[in-house]
Order: structure tokens, then C-alpha cells, then sequence
């Protein structure tokens, strides 16, 4: 049992805080080699990783923000060479290198070169979009600027004879590495553009060390490449490699192949390309033909001559003329059947006019008879008459022996004595004959006889 | 240019295609437009098959004069 006077018992925290203190000051800074393995890096963006050597581990961590200075990935299997805090997690009793920096182990003056030379020329706009040249879809002949007698020839030449057998290519052989391998390849790109009968330009090169890939990342090649007028395709190393050369180059290929890939069009499809769009001229054509055709046929079967006009309206007048005979005939059909019906209907009321008749010829006669009738009274009635007034006749008097005396030259008949004076010239009517004479004696009264 | 007018009138085939397909054309048009892209048809054709296959190297003399040899790749 241990002295619990004299013995100082420390906590699990209090014990893990004073390991972290000493550690921490001990090491505050230091720069450590090792490779990485088990790396990972969630969702957070800090990678955490093993670091270790053919003996030992320590687990390692490289925040974000520090990350964000790497010019290379962090990956599993990397050699590193870093400064780094040492630093205890106190949640696990784990102790950690906490990394402020880190680059790959070996990256030494060549590394460093490339990286001034880049961004030198880079700032001088070499890489800008704007320069880079289109590459001819048919190049009438590409020049392969690379070694004579390497694999990266063979690889594009046989991707060049698979895509389009008859595609014209010139091989400018030149050192791709050594002393010469600059110089040799700015004079062949001059060459080419002097020449001016390559359509584009293949630069490259298999794959190989950053010191193998020298020339490639020079400036002189870089600038040669720039001034081409002819388009420049390069296909250098492997797809990892990247070089000045591919940064300044009209287009980057990541191999040799790639890069005849992108140059020689595959003959099989563009003659696709062209028998389609010819299949598509012909349809389009015969469609448009056919519905021509059609439309000009529609037309003329609409198109009517006068005769055509003229046979129609007469159709139409014949037609019209039918339906009015037919109606007219309807109308006399309706119309004598209710003339016949009016008729009967009138036989039914019409007086009789034979019996009429007979009244009125009897009426006649019975008019006639009476008429007859009342003539012959007004005769006898005028007869009778007649023979009261022949009796009633002054003559007929007179020659009764009668006689009428009138004054003269009055006239006047006299009928009174007492009218006349004497020797008043009067006359007396006889029967026959007149007498004239004077008053001689005047007798008054009634008693003249 | 070879390789502009093989561009072109390809460039060209596909517009005549592309402006027929619109059916905007009158026929006299159309006509003139096929007629034109059939000859852009032939010439293409003849373009992709009249190419020659050859390989040649360029290579300069030690004397600096330009020497362009068949290549021997096999």
C-alpha cells in the first residue's frame, strides 16, 4: 500500500495535462521525415494520417488552413519532409504531430526551378487561353517532334493508322533528353513553321523522372513553343506529368497516344458524319419533294375549267327547275283538290235555278195577266168616260138646239140679263154658224122660257 | 487549304442540313441548297479518300540542308 502522506496520487486529467505541458515544451517546433500511410481525410477537410518509418508511428494531422499552402496531395505511401508541433489529445491519451508545413521529400532545386519558371512565364501570360491555336479538325500532315526511335513514335504512329490509315505524318527526330534534347527541339519546331506544310505539331515524350522530363520544362522550349504558328499538341510522360511545355501548348494530352488521338480525326467517323448528313439531304429532299408533288396534284384536282363551271351550274339550274316543275305541280295537285272539294262543297249550298226560274216566268205571266187585266179596265173606264164626256160636249148641246151668247168683243158667255145693256153688240153660237146682233130687251129673273 | 476547306465545308454541310431541317426553305431554295450540299458531300468524300498514306522523316544534314526520307517504322 502506498504512502498517502508522503506519495502523490495524480489523476487520470492531471497526469495526461503535465505529459502534454513537458511534451509540448520540449518540442515545440520540430522538422521530421517519414512516410505517410493510413491517410484520410473526412468530411472537415483536415487529413489525418500515420507517419512512420521502417520502425516506428506517430499519428499525425494537418489542419485545413495549413493545407491550403500544399503544392502536392496528401496520399498514403508519400515520403514528406514537414515541421510539426508535438501535441497530446487528451481524450485518448494519444500524443500527435500537428503539421504547419510539409513538402515531399527529394523536392530539391529541380522542383524548385520548375515551380519559378512557371509561374514566371505564367504571369508573362504564356498559358493565357487566348494564345492557344485551334487544332484543324483534317490536318493535311502532322509533324511528331520526339525521339526516332522510342515507344512514344510507335504509339503514334499505330494510333494514327487505326484512326485514319492515310493520314500524312512526318517524324523530326530529336533528342529528348541530354545536353542536345533543347536546342534540337526549338530547331525542329522553327523547322516546321519555316516548312509551312504540317497542319499541327505532336511534341512528345514517354514517361520518366522530373530530371528525364527536363528539356520539356525549359524556357527555350516553352518559348518555341509559344511562337509556333503552327498548333502544338503535346503528349509527355505519363498522365501525372504535367511540364512547362504542356502548360504552354495549344492543347495538353496526358501520353504520346492521347495525343494522336486528339490530332488524327478517326476517318470511319467522320465518313459517318457526312453519309448521315447526306442520307438526311436526300430525305429531307424527297420529303419536301413528295409533298410538292403532292400539294401541286391537291391543287390541280381543285383547279376547275369552265366547261367543269359551266356543267355545274347547269347541273344546278337543271336540278333547281325539277324541284320548281315538281313543286309547281304539287301546288296544282293541292290546289285542285281543294278546288274540287270547294266545288262539292259548294253543290251542297247552291241555290236551285231551274225553280227560281220557273217563279219568276210564272210571276211574269201572273204580272202580264194582271197588267192585261188592268188595261182593259182603264180602257173601258176610258171608253165610259169618253161617251159621258161626248155627252157632255157644247156642240152636242148646240145641236140639241141649244145656243151660246157672249159678249163682244170680251167673249164672255152670257148667263145673266142683267150683264148686258142694251144695244150691246153680242153673238150667239149656233150647231152651225154665228150670229151677230144688239141687245134690244133686257128680261130679269129666273123665269126665261 | 486543305484543311480549311475540309473544315468549311463540312461546317457548311451542317448548315445546309441544319437550314433545310427548319423547312423555312422555298423549294427553288432547297434545291439550291442540296444541290450545293451534295457537291460539299463529294468533296468531302474525296478529301477523306484521295489522302495518301505515307511517313516520311525530316531530317537536316550535317551540312544544314533539309533531307525528308521515307520512315521506317515496322
Amino acid at each position: 500500500m502506498p504512502d498517502h502522506e508522503t506519495t502523490h496520487i495524480y489523476s487520470v486529467s492531471h497526469l495526461t495535462r503535465e505529459i502534454k505541458t513537458l511534451l509540448e515544451e520540449q518540442f515545440p517546433f520540430v522538422w521530421i521525415t517519414g512516410e505517410i500511410s493510413n491517410c484520410a481525410t473526412p468530411a472537415s477537410g483536415h487529413s489525418y494520417f500515420s507517419l512512420k518509418d521502417a520502425q516506428a508511428m506517430i499519428s499525425g494531422v494537418m489542419f485545413k488552413n495549413q493545407k491550403r499552402n500544399l503544392k502536392f496531395a496528401l496520399e498514403s505511401g508519400l515520403k514528406i519532409m514537414g515541421l510539426a508541433r508535438v501535441s497530446v489529445y487528451e481524450p485518448r491519451g494519444t500524443y500527435q504531430l500537428i503539421f504547419e508545413h510539409m513538402e515531399p521529400e527529394g523536392a530539391g532545386s529541380l522542383q524548385k526551378a520548375f515551380e519559378q519558371l512557371k509561374n514566371k512565364l505564367g504571369d508573362e501570360g504564356l498559358f493565357d487561353a487566348v494564345h492557344k491555336q485551334p487544332i484543324p479538325l483534317l490536318p493535311r500532315k502532322i509533324s511528331i517532334i520526339t525521339s526516332g526511335t522510342g515507344a512514344a513514335v510507335r504509339d503514334i504512329i499505330h494510333v494514327s493508322e487505326r484512326r485514319f490509315p492515310e493520314c500524312r505524318l512526318e517524324i523530326v527526330p530529336v533528342p529528348v533528353q541530354g545536353e542536345s534534347a533543347i536546342e534540337q527541339i526549338v530547331c525542329a519546331i522553327e523547322l516546321i513553321n519555316q516548312r509551312q506544310q504540317s497542319d499541327v505539331i505532336i511534341l512528345a515524350r514517354g514517361g520518366g523522372s522530373l530530371e528525364d522530363l527536363a528539356a520539356f520544362n525549359s524556357e527555350s522550349v516553352a518559348r518555341a513553343i509559344f511562337a509556333s504558328k503552327t498548333p502544338i499538341v503535346t503528349g509527355i510522360g505519363h498522365e501525372t506529368d504535367f511540364t512547362i511545355a504542356d502548360f504552354v501548348a495549344d492543347v495538353r494530352a496526358p501520353t504520346p497516344s492521347a495525343a494522336a488521338e486528339l490530332t488524327v480525326p478517326e476517318k470511319k467517323y467522320l465518313k459517318q458524319q457526312i453519309h448521315d448528313m447526306h442520307f438526311d439531304l436526300l430525305s429531307i429532299m424527297t420529303r419536301m419533294m413528295t409533298f410538292y408533288h403532292q400539294k401541286v396534284d391537291d391543287l390541280h384536282g381543285r383547279l376547275k375549267s369552265p366547261v367543269q363551271i359551266m356543267n355545274m351550274f347547269n347541273q344546278t339550274m337543271v336540278s333547281l327547275c325539277l324541284r320548281m316543275q315538281q313543286a309547281l305541280q304539287r301546288q296544282i295537285c293541292h290546289d285542285k283538290d281543294k278546288l274540287v272539294w270547294i266545288v262539292q262543297t259548294l253543290k251542297g249550298t247552291v241555290p236551285d235555278i231551274r225553280f227560281s226560274r220557273k217563279q219568276v216566268l210564272d210571276r211574269h205571266h201572273q204580272l202580264f195577266r194582271a197588267m192585261e187585266h188592268c188595261v182593259i179596265q182603264k180602257n173601258n173606264r176610258i171608253q165610259h168616260t169618253a161617251a159621258t164626256l161626248a155627252a157632255l160636249n157644247p156642240a152636242s148641246v148646240l145641236n140639241r138646239g141649244y145656243s151660246i151668247a157672249r159678249t163682244l168683243p170680251d167673249k164672255k158667255v152670257i148667263l145673266d140679263a142683267g150683264k148686258v145693256n142694251v144695244q150691246d153688240p153680242i153673238e150667239i153660237i149656233l150647231a152651225q154658224g154665228r150670229v151677230l146682233t144688239r141687245v134690244e130687251k133686257t128680261i130679269h129673273g129666273k123665269d126665261h122660257i | 487549304m486543305a484543311k480549311t476547306t475540309f473544315e468549311t465545308a463540312l461546317k457548311q454541310l451542317e448548315s445546309i442540313v441544319k437550314e433545310m431541317e427548319s423547312g423555312d426553305l422555298a423549294l427553288e431554295q432547297a434545291l439550291k441548297k442540296y444541290e450545293t450540299g451534295i457537291e460539299k458531300v463529294r468533296y468531302c468524300m474525296e478529301i477523306l479518300d484521295s489522302t495518301e498514306k505515307k511517313i516520311t522523316q525530316l531530317t537536316r544534314d550535317l551540312d544544314g540542308s533539309i533531307k525528308e526520307t521515307p520512315f521506317d517504322h515496322e
